[in-house]
């Protein structure tokens, strides 16, 4: 497989290895964010008239999903300011090295039963559950954001490194799934260095920088999830052993998981994409009132039934075609290694699900955006002249083939990801390329 | 083995099928049609509309609690009904598929996901999708045989 490494272009790296840029970077978004809550809780109530609905939910959701985790994986993690005060409080420093011992955390370490990502699983769940309300009301939104951002200090204070990121944060789930997609990557160069290296200052820390605030050993990486291209080892390998690289994309569904928390994710986000084009943008009145009418019985139900396709249906629907593709293959190892392998198809089909999903929505609002940049409050501003611009759906008549185009590449890059993992799974991959297909078929008809 | 490429073929025939016969489809001859629904927070009754290529559509827009309106994808259409009041428009659908109208007046919470559905003809937008991407995964798997079935 061929892989260009970046970080050989003197500029990028130095960019890469530099704290400055990153740290211009963290403080804008930081303000941003910051500035999300705020208008959240002090300015209009209605959402597409306030940045917190605007910005969070239609731009910086349209850049995750359109452009950074497709193309940069855990990007925007790189960026994110939501752990920023955290581990500054747990380093005791904000740009310069801090000599150990300064910073004001426990420094626990994370309980082993939840060295997993279940908890990110649950967290995600419970934010989907409450999207109608979180996604249209600022107020709302500004409650979620806050206690993420409040949980990460928590986490930072209590345990060592970036617990909120690895184990808690119901964004940084799905990015770490879907950043096995991109075409880029963090990797040592050499293992053999990394053998020879006795002081590993890379996880451990040294004087250039932090041991790694994702509690990764780079020399051990084998997929993306959960590198959080922070770009300490960059600083801290004394012998410049670490490279960023492009490469194919999906490299790392090669090598498919066997975790049932990690094939739960995949379940998950493309039972909730299924579910979001039903209800958010389907023609469907009563199931809209289902999702917003929170704590009615008829919300109850819609709780039932999410939690059950989530959870029950389509998982065990896929157990059944794994079983099938076994039965083919004539092996009869256990269901659940080859099941756990197989969930690897889902990331692809996953992402292009949300991909189309979010086209449905991004640029009928967009045009909110502009409004938003000079109105932010909602209280009648007008900073850039384009407080006035009215709604005007962008390229709806592009939207369904658009829509059609991605839901296929998903189908076939799931296709291909099934055959290739299927043979070291010991299945056939055909019952799960059919189930692939039938999702997508739903999906389509959801949308269209 | 052969069973198996005929069941690619065959998926790949209908696929094709799915994607290309409903344009040869017999179309009903247009008529005139109007329909009214009813707009409250956040939906639309009826959801869908189903017409046929060529019908000349009165579409009355009645908003039954605050001011919402309507605008049609595909059609750049819109009209805004003040609460009580009917709004009306009408158009000749002359392009088939199916096609989303939404609230293009802020009317709360949901509002940006006030959305309805409305289809010309059968729902090309569809069946053209569909077969298309059963098309694709035939032939996807008439050219990867081996991986398939190894
Ligand atoms: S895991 Fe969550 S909080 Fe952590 S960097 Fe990524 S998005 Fe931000
Ligand atoms: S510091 Fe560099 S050489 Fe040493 S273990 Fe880490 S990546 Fe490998
Ligand atoms: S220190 Fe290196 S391995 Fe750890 S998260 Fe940062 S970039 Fe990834
Ligand atoms: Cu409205």
């Amino acid at each position: 497989m061929t892989r260009h490494e970046l970080t050989r272009f003197p500029l990028i790296k130095a960019l890469l290895k530099n704290r400055w840029p990153q740290l211009a970077v963290y403080a804008a978004l930081l303000a941003g964010f910051i500035f999300a809550i705020f208008a959240g809780f002090v300015g209009s109530p209605v959402g597409n008239h306030n940045f917190s609905i605007v910005f969070v939910w239609i731009a910086w959701w349209a850049m995750l999903i359109l452009a950074a985790v497709p193309f940069f994986g855990r990007g925007w993690c790189a960026v994110c300011p939501i752990p920023l005060p955290g581990e500054w409080l747990q380093r005791g420093a904000i740009l310069e090295l801090a000599p150990t011992g300064k910073g004001v955390s426990l420094g626990r370490r994370w309980p082993n039963p939840l060295r997993n990502i279940w908890m990110q699983n649950i967290s995600f769940t419970l934010v989907a559950l409450f999207s109608s309300v979180i996604l249209t009301m600022p107020l709302i939104t500004a409650v979620v954001l806050s206690a993420m951002f409040f949980l990460a200090i928590g986490s930072s204070m209590v345990f060592e490194r970036r617990a909120f990121c690895r184990y808690l944060c119901p964004v940084g789930g799905f990015i770490g799934l879907y950043s096995q997609i991109a075409p880029l990557e963090l990797r040592v160069k050499t293992t053999r260095a990394c053998a020879s290296c006795k002081e590993k200052p890379c996880y451990h820390g040294s004087e250039a920088g932090y041991g790694c605030p994702w509690q990764v050993f780079p020399g051990g990486l084998q997929k993306n999830s959960y590198c959080g291209l922070c770009m300490e080892c960059l600083r801290t390998c004394p012998v410049d052993n670490i490279a960023v690289n492009l490469r194919p994309f999906s490299s790392d569904l090669a090598t498919p998981t066997k975790r049932l928390d990690e094939a739960f994710k995949a379940f998950i986000m493309v039972g909730a994409a299924l579910i979001y084009a039903g209800v958010l943008l389907g023609p469907w009145g009563a199931l809209k009132d289902a999702a917003y009418r929170i704590g009615s019985g008829v919300w109850f139900a819609y709780v039932g039934v999410f939690l059950s396709v989530l959870f029950v249906l389509m998982p065990s629907l896929y157990a059944l075609a794994v079983k099938a593709g076994m039965l083919l293959a004539k092996t009869s190892s256990a269901v659940r290694p080859a099941f756990a392998a197989m969930s690897a198809a889902l990331v692809p089909l996953g992402l292009m699900f949300w991909v189309a999903f979010s086209l449905g929505f991004v640029f009928t609002n967009a045009t909110y955006i502009l409004a938003a940049l000079s109105d932010p409050l909602g209280w009648g501003w007008n900073l850039f002249g384009t407080a006035n611009i009215p709604w005007q759906p962008l390229f709806t008549g592009l939207l369904a083939p658009l829509q059609t185009l991605v839901l296929i590449a998903g189908m076939l890059w799931s296709a291909e990801t099934a055959q290739k993992v299927a043979s070291a799974a010991g299945v056939r991959p055909l019952p799960v390329i059919i189930y692939c297909l039938l999702a997508t078929l739903v999906m389509l008809g959801l949308l269209l | 083995m052969k069973s198996a490429m005929i069941f690619r073929l065959l998926m790949l025939a209908g696929g094709l099928a799915l994607a290309l016969l409903p344009s040869f489809a017999q179309a009903a001859p247009p008529v005139e049609r109007v329909f009214r629904i009813e707009a409250s927070s956040f939906a639309y009754k009826p959801g869908q509309i189903q017409l046929n290529l060529g019908d000349r559509v009165t579409l009355e827009l009645v908003s039954m609690d605050v001011v919402h309106g309507l605008y049609l994808d595909g059609y750049d259409l819109s009209l805004t009904a003040d609460p009580g009041q009917t709004a009306r428009l009408t158009f000749v659908a002359d392009r088939a598929g199916s096609f989303r109208f939404r609230c293009n007046v802020t009317c709360g919470a949901m509002h940006p996901f006030m959305i309805g559905k409305l289809t010309v003809g059968p729902n090309h937008s569809f069946t053209l999708a569909a077969g298309l991407t059963i098309s694709a995964i035939a032939i996807f798997l008439l050219i990867h045989p081996r991986r398939a079935s190894q």
